[in-house]
């Protein structure tokens, strides 16, 4: 399940952006936007989704449930 | 998080114990009138080193005298951070940089230097451009060292400063020497791991969140490491502490003397931020800021460590203009973009020596002021008020201000020591009451207000509260006028007209200045 940005919480500070190692978080019209295909929650990256790390706002970086959990290449 | 709930007021007793390190931290007389001429801060020409007085006399925040006629700037490029902090709410931006609620423009490192030349054409004494968030400098390091090195290209006579919560700063300490920054600014609100956990929930540290006392002790190690690799550099620090009642104020001793020892120049200790609709920890939990009889204490007690800084104004991360006086709103990014800018240094050189010719005359006067005083010495110590738009005259009316300057007068001199912001009391020609008693409980703790202009109303409501009203050196110079002021108060409590008290507390307003308009 890919993380991703509650758009009406987001204060658009863009921590998120840089930190992410699949470059999966852009900003469009100021605001940013995790795309769902390129998240691996970080797996294999570092211990902690970094977006949800850094992130300043608790609870707007997401788990987004509708979407199947990414599987790392066997 | 729950630490501090239940303490909200600041409880009285705990002023005494806050003077009693004084005594040894001071480093000489222990008595507050005497001996001042050789322990006071007064940055003055005189007690500092040729090399660092050039570095300082143009920069409104390092020195107290340039901050009446020179202006600095702040550009918001830098919106991430990678700390958290309880007297900030990230929602609506920083709280202790700009004010909430009010989002500042987030610039584009180009759009940033162009705003830059702007106002440094329309505003000749900026001298100081400074990147100050909204988020932390370093946590965005990218903009921040692009924008500086783009605006010391283009206004190469402009001085380079950054402040930063330090977790970042032994990272780039190098790039700062190599970006020509003179001037870096550290927020250490403690120097205690434990106390930190009550300020700090978290950070963001090599790639995972840190909470409690990790991150605490983290951040600490991080700012202090950074604070002596600066000064080794010979790079100015300036550390700001936000002074917090029953969390770190006692404390905020210790961590002068800590910095002190690091090389620090300038510490500046300042009320915390923490209106309820602020939104953030601490004004939701009701922790309080200090009263200005406290904050005054505190920073007495740290004098004779590292030159105290009693002129900030918290300004916002996007302050355009002289210190206590934003022009910011003149500056908006829209406008700024259509501008036809034509920068010129020659012209900027000009104008700076004609401030410069100006603040010479202003020393002059208060030296011509003191010299009165030879020979004549009294215990009596008094704080007094003044309206002033700058140049360091006695030029605003009481009913335009929207702050009073405060100054300390004793035999040895005119000193100043704080500020006040209030609400302005005269809107469109007419005086709001409740305005007004809100205004002398900011000046309760003075003895009188100097202004160029008062009308009768909030005249005589000042000398009911006990405050004399002194508008007969309008125009005049604040430090001269305010000691022959002092010497024909001194007379009068001679010959028994009238005796002489201490004055009461004062409040302090909470947030930055915003712009007038």
């Amino acid at each position: 399940m890919p993380f991703k940005i509650i758009a009406s919480q987001c204060t658009s500070c863009s921590a998120c952006e840089p930190l992410c190692p699949n470059v999966a978080i852009s900003e469009s019209a100021g605001r940013f936007v995790i795309e769902p295909a390129k998240c691996t929650e970080c797996i294999g990256h570092f211990d902690e989704p970094q977006c949800v790390a850094a992130c300043p706002v608790d609870g707007t970086c997401v788990i987004d449930t509708s979407l199947p959990r990414y599987q790392a290449p066997s | 998080m729950n630490a501090v709930v239940g303490h909200g007021r600041y409880v009285e007793g705990s002023l005494d114990k806050m003077m009693r390190p004084t005594a040894e931290h001071r480093g000489c007389g222990t008595s507050v009138n005497t001996g001042q001429a050789s322990c006071r801060s007064r940055a003055a020409h005189g007690e500092l080193p040729a090399e660092i007085w050039e570095k300082v006399k143009k920069h409104p925040c390092y020195s107290e005298g340039a901050h009446h006629h020179y202006a600095r700037m702040h550009v918001a490029v830098a919106p991430a951070c990678n700390i958290q902090c309880n007297y900030c709410n990230r929602k609506y931006d920083c709280a202790n940089e700009s004010r909430p609620g009010v989002v500042s423009e987030k610039l584009t490192p180009e759009q940033a230097v162009k705003k830059v030349l702007a106002v440094a054409t329309i505003i000749p004494q900026t001298t100081v451009l400074g990147i100050a968030g909204p988020g932390d400098p370093l946590a965005n390091p990218e903009k921040t060292f692009k924008t500086f090195d783009l605006v010391a290209k283009a206004a190469p006579d402009i001085k380079l400063c950054l402040s930063t919560n330090g977790l970042a700063l032994p990272d780039y300490v190098d790039t700062i020497a190599k970006s020509k920054i003179e001037h870096v600014t550290i927020t250490i609100n403690t120097i205690d791991p434990e106390i930190g956990a009550k300020i700090y929930p978290w950070i963001f540290f090599s790639h995972r969140r840190y909470v409690g006392i990790d991150a605490a002790r983290i951040l600490t190690d991080r700012q202090l490491q950074g604070l002596e690799m600066l000064s080794e550099r010979g790079i100015l620090c300036k550390v700001n502490s936000v002074m917090i009642p029953h969390i770190n104020d006692h404390h905020l001793v210790e961590v002068n003397k800590a910095v002190k020892s690091r090389g620090a120049f300038l510490h500046n200790i300042m009320p915390l931020i923490s209106a309820p609709e602020y939104g953030t920890v601490f004004g939701l939990n009701g922790q309080r800021g200090p009263t200005a009889q406290a904050l005054k204490a505190l920073q007495d007690a740290c004098e004779g460590g590292v030159n105290m800084m009693r002129h900030c104004r918290q300004c916002r991360a996007d302050a355009v203009g002289l210190v206590g006086a934003d022009r910011g709103s003149e500056f908006n990014i829209d406008r700024v973009m259509k501008m036809d800018v034509k920068y010129d240094p020659e012209m900027r050189k000009a104008y700076q020596e004609k401030v410069e010719a100006e603040r010479a005359a202003k020393v002059a006067a208060s030296r011509a002021g003191l010299a009165e005083f030879a020979g004549e010495m009294s215990e009596i110590t008094v704080l007094v008020a003044v309206a002033t738009k700058g140049s360091g005259l006695i030029n605003e009316h009481f009913g335009h201000a929207k702050e009073f300057q405060v100054y300390e007068i004793s035999t040895s001199g005119a000193k100043f020591v704080g500020h006040r912001r209030v609400d302005v009391y005269c809107q469109g020609g007419y005086g709001e009451g409740e305005r007004l008693s809100t205004i002398i409980r900011s000046v309760n703790d003075c003895h009188a207000v100097f202004v160029a202009k008062i009308g009768g109303c909030p005249k005589s409501n000042l000398i009911s509260a006990g405050i004399e009203p002194v508008d007969r050196y309008a125009h005049e110079f604040i430090e001269k006028s305010a000691i022959a002021w002092f010497r024909s108060y001194l007379e009068k409590v001679k010959r028994g007209e009238i005796q002489h008290a201490q004055r009461g507390d004062a409040d302090i307003r909470c947030g930055s200045l915003i712009s007038a308009g």
